[in-house]
């Protein structure tokens, strides 16, 4: 009968297996549905950004808030993270006594890269979270449901303008934060370590294409509409995802801010591999 | 007129809705009643379309609003006139901004149109002074008032009051009964008030229904819930009549 002992421990183990197996898919089904769920959202914004009318004044305000109000901090990280550059550029290209060509990689490296994704983390953080924190407070005080109450579709009036806002406003401010950044190495790489004015610019001009401009404007788009929607949707949906009250606002705040973040990243990374 | 057919409705574990039916007949006004927590919101808010029943049905004017959905269900609701237990007052906006953002947005009326409409429907629920303040700036009383003048200025044909006179004075309480009453008088909506006000607001609604334990335990009129002989409903009217909390303080 001694063949019979290991029996329950089998058992035992089959079961943690089979919750395991369980939970698994409980997990993939939710996040399947969570995915759906961010498609049908998504695509809703869509239509309702392009079918009028749009909501003029309610864009401008978030214009004036997703945009102008990051100009300083976009300026702040622009001009520091040139000067970095212009500090590691020159370290770096001196080694292989090619140190003419700071210009070049500073502002390559900027435009194409570090100017869309800090530009993108900074908005997800300063804006993003809040937009976040706005929607959700009104999802869990229902003035979202007073608004479809009066007729009037929550979509038009809060998705859009935000969505249209950090379509407008995303590459403006990495253009700002390209320029600013330039201009950071060149204090640096001039005016600190005594490079010729004319080799900074006058290399860049040459190794700068109008095609890597374009890529880096064409990743910040698409940033910004990562950012508003991962932001907005988590806003809307507080109270199904998370809890409701405070603490929900709270996590859907801290869930959009690192999803969008991930996101950013990730998708940077397919834009550059298929970029090449 | 509102027809409520068999609705259940449950959040997670907890079943809170265990079918429930209910008439509004066109025009009428049914008081809703019923201990705190035993699920007269969610009641109001499936009538409004915002949350949709597990099993059963709700028919306005006998659409099924269970079968609507996206432009058409927006426009059956537009009708709605809906006074939140918590006002759900837009809170960028101020008092005044907040009852005229129907008709700025729904209707070609002009500034001026707009601003006398507004300042007599707020004049009616003795808001006038406060109207350029911020709801985070007011009561919660206030809050209520200016919510209900926001739900009354489109002249709904539905009305959903959800708890209108609770955290009031019983002087404002009263005054907000009567404008209720009155408003029911000039555009004759077909209304659903749930309320604690017992004896007082049995004057203006025609219908009272009684919610106990996810079903309704009563529905009939007025006079006849006061009659009630039924072991359960008769503390209950009695206790609101008397203004006692015994029922409450018993243990379990
Ligand atoms: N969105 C929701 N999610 C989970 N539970 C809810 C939700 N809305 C209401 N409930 C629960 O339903 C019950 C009835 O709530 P409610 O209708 O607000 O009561 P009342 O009759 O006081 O208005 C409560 O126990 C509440 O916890
Ligand atoms: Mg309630």
């Amino acid at each position: 009968m001694t063949w019979l002992l290991p029996l329950p421990h089998l058992m035992i183990t089959l079961m943690s297996m089979m919750n395991f197996v369980r939970k698994l898919g409980e997990t993939s089904l939710k996040s399947v549905h969570k995915l759906g769920h961010m498609g049908i959202f998504m695509g809703k914004s869509l239509c309702c950004a392009l079918t009028p009318p749009l909501k003029i004044a309610l864009l401008i305000k978030q214009i004036q808030f997703i945009g102008f109000q990051s100009i300083s901090v976009i300026f702040l990280t622009g001009a520091f993270t040139g000067m970095v550059l212009g500090y590691q550029g020159y370290n770096t290209l001196s080694r292989f006594g090619s140190d003419a060509f700071l210009g070049p990689m500073v502002a390559l490296s900027l435009i194409k890269e570090m100017g869309p994704v800090i530009s993108a983390l900074m908005v997800t953080g300063r804006a993003g979270s809040s937009v976040t924190a706005q929607i959700g407070i009104m999802r869990i005080s229902e003035q979202i449901d007073a608004l479809r109450l009066m007729g009037l579709d929550p979509y038009r009036y809060l998705i859009v303008p935000n969505i249209l806002a950090c379509i407008i406003c995303v590459p403006l401010l990495t253009a700002i934060f390209d320029v600013v950044g330039i201009f950071g190495g060149y204090l640096v790489g001039v005016k600190l370590l005594g490079m010729v004015s004319g080799t900074y610019f006058g290399e860049m001009m040459d190794y700068v294409d109008m095609k890597d401009i374009t890529e880096g404007l064409w990743k910040s788009l698409n940033f910004g509409v990562i950012i508003s929607w991962v932001c907005c949707f988590k806003g809307f949906y507080t109270g199904v995802y998370t809890g409701f009250g405070a603490e929900g606002v709270s996590k859907a705040t801290t869930e959009a801010v690192v999803l969008s973040s991930v996101l950013i990243l990730v998708w940077d990374y397919f834009l550059t591999s298929t970029m090449f | 007129m509102i027809h409520v057919q068999e609705i259940h409705k449950s959040f997670g574990n907890a079943q809170v809705l265990k079918g429930v039916s209910f008439d509004v007949p066109q025009g009428k006004i049914l008081a809703l009643v019923g201990r705190s927590g035993c699920g007269k919101s969610v009641i109001l808010k499936h009538i409004a379309g915002l949350l949709k029943p597990d099993n059963g049905h709700v028919f306005i004017n006998g659409n099924d609003l269970c079968n609507l959905s996206g432009r058409k269900l927006l426009r059956l609701i537009e009708r709605f006139g809906f006074l939140f237990q918590n006002g759900a007052l837009f809170d960028s906006m101020t008092i005044f901004d907040n009852v005229a953002f129907p008709l700025r947005e729904k209707t070609r009326l002009n500034e001026r149109e707009i601003r006398e409409k507004v300042l007599s429907d707020l004049d009616q629920v003795g808001l006038i002074g406060s109207e350029e303040k911020f709801p985070s700036q007011v009561s919660g009383g206030m809050i209520k008032r200016a919510s209900l003048a926001r739900a009354l200025i489109e002249e709904p044909d539905i009305m959903l009051f959800d708890e209108p006179t609770t955290g009031l004075d019983p002087i404002t309480g009263q005054s907000i009964l009567a404008l209720i009453d009155s408003c029911h008088k000039r555009f004759g909506f077909t209304g659903i008030i749930v309320t604690h006000e017992i004896p007082r607001v049995f004057s203006i609604v025609d219908k009272v229904a009684l919610l106990h334990e996810g079903v309704v335990l009563f529905y009939g009129s007025p006079s006849e819930i006061m009659e009630s002989n039924d072991p359960i409903i008769r503390p209950f009217i009695h206790a609101a009549t008397n203004g006692q909390i015994k029922e409450c303080t018993e243990p379990g």
